[in-house]
């Protein structure tokens, strides 16, 4: 009886991931309550991505924060909102189904790290090494 | 037995997903037995795939915009320009309508049509207000003279995020048309799956305008002392 669903794949919602340990489009364990639990666990990461918002603007228009960190701080914001919005909205998770969705994302993570931090490491040494050189010494140099 | 006789042989080479036997726990992936996950894992892990392009993408564009953010060529600096309450207001706009699109995905899921074209709906009037402040603020940079052929550091930062308005924009007319699609043909199984697509592409979206309000805008808007 319950052996029947091993042949026909059963559909699943649409959207009817719960805020769980689900990717999405996983069914969800349990019928009943799963509408509360999935509009709470948007409601949950809404307000997280709130919360960071307003402490990104926040503490970019106050010294709260030490001044040369603010950058990196701001930085450190952001991802942790990412963070939110992929747990809360995507539902990248620890699921087994959502093991080829983590691989994947941690190949992009490295890839926008390479390009955009060895894009910065790169420019910053040729920038270095390639100082633009003043007029009047250009002119000695010539023979 | 008759179940026994109909069920073709576990596969090893798929990933699994249901359980190996009635009652047992569900195999983790690369276990192989139950055969292949459903359609709707793989059509999200496709479409994730190439969410991912679309952010290597625009770390092309952050790598271009953070080396030449300094490269005003004599023209008017980030901290000049920039406007945080505008950012501010778009930020709030864009978020809401990514929490009012995950409401929609629940209320396809619970087969509302009234909710999930209200949501949708909401969706898609917050996106066409973010919309509208970027189109604002960009027409007020170049009536300033601060347009992209002004210097390295606005070519740069008209196309990040010039770019992501054109995905929103593109988002938009996607959102409309799964909206025309649940209205005239319901909540059919291909009609979900393109609306999963279309919820992760909108959430994607709001994740690269968290990087651009903070790391262009933000850090933009700092003292020049302040940054590295």
């Amino acid at each position: 009886m319950s052996d029947e669903s091993h042949g026909t794949l059963p559909e699943y919602d649409a959207g009817s991931y719960v805020g769980g340990d689900r990717p999405p489009g996983a069914a969800p364990d349990v019928e009943e309550h799963s509408l509360r639990r999935e509009v709470g666990g948007y409601i949950t990461g809404f307000a997280l991505a709130i919360l960071l918002t307003i402490a990104s603007f926040w503490v970019s228009g106050t010294n709260f924060i030490y001044g040369p960190a603010l950058a990196v701080a701001l930085l450190v914001l952001a991802v942790a909102q990412m963070g939110i919005h992929l747990v809360f909205f995507l539902h990248i998770t620890t699921d087994p189904d959502n093991t080829n969705n983590v691989m994947a994302l941690a190949f992009g993570v490295l890839i926008v790290c390479l390009i955009v931090f060895g894009s910065i490491w790169v420019m910053t040494h040729m920038n270095q090494n390639m100082m633009p050189i003043p007029m009047d010494k250009l002119l000695q140099m010539q023979p | 037995m008759s179940t026994q006789v109909l069920r073709a042989p576990p596969d090893p080479y798929h990933l699994g997903h249901h359980p190996a036997a009635p009652g047992a726990p569900p195999q983790a992936t690369g276990h192989g037995a139950g055969g292949p996950a459903p359609k709707r894992i793989v059509v999200g892990y496709g479409f994730w795939i190439f969410l991912l392009s679309d952010v290597i993408i625009f770390a092309s564009f952050f790598a271009a915009y953070s080396v030449l953010f300094k490269r005003t060529a004599g023209g008017p600096t980030a901290q000049q320009l920039f406007d945080l309450h505008n950012t501010a207001i778009q930020t709030a706009f864009l978020l809401t309508s990514t929490f009012t699109c995950g409401l929609a995905s629940i209320a396809v899921g619970q087969r509302s049509q009234k909710w999930t074209q209200i949501a949708l709906l909401c969706t898609g009037l917050l996106g066409a207000g973010f919309l509208a402040l970027e189109v604002r603020e960009f027409a007020g940079f170049v009536a300033r003279g601060a347009g992209p052929s002004r210097s390295a550091f606005l070519s740069s930062f008209f196309t990040l995020v010039g770019c992501h308005g054109a995905h929103v924009t593109a988002g938009m007319l996607w959102l409309g048309t799964m909206m025309a699609q649940f209205y005239a043909k319901g909540f059919r199984t291909d009609i979900r799956h393109r609306f999963l697509c279309f919820t992760l592409f909108w959430h994607a979206l709001d994740i690269i305008w968290v990087a651009i309000f903070s790391l262009v805008y933000l850090v933009g808007s700092l003292p020049p002392e302040f940054l590295p």
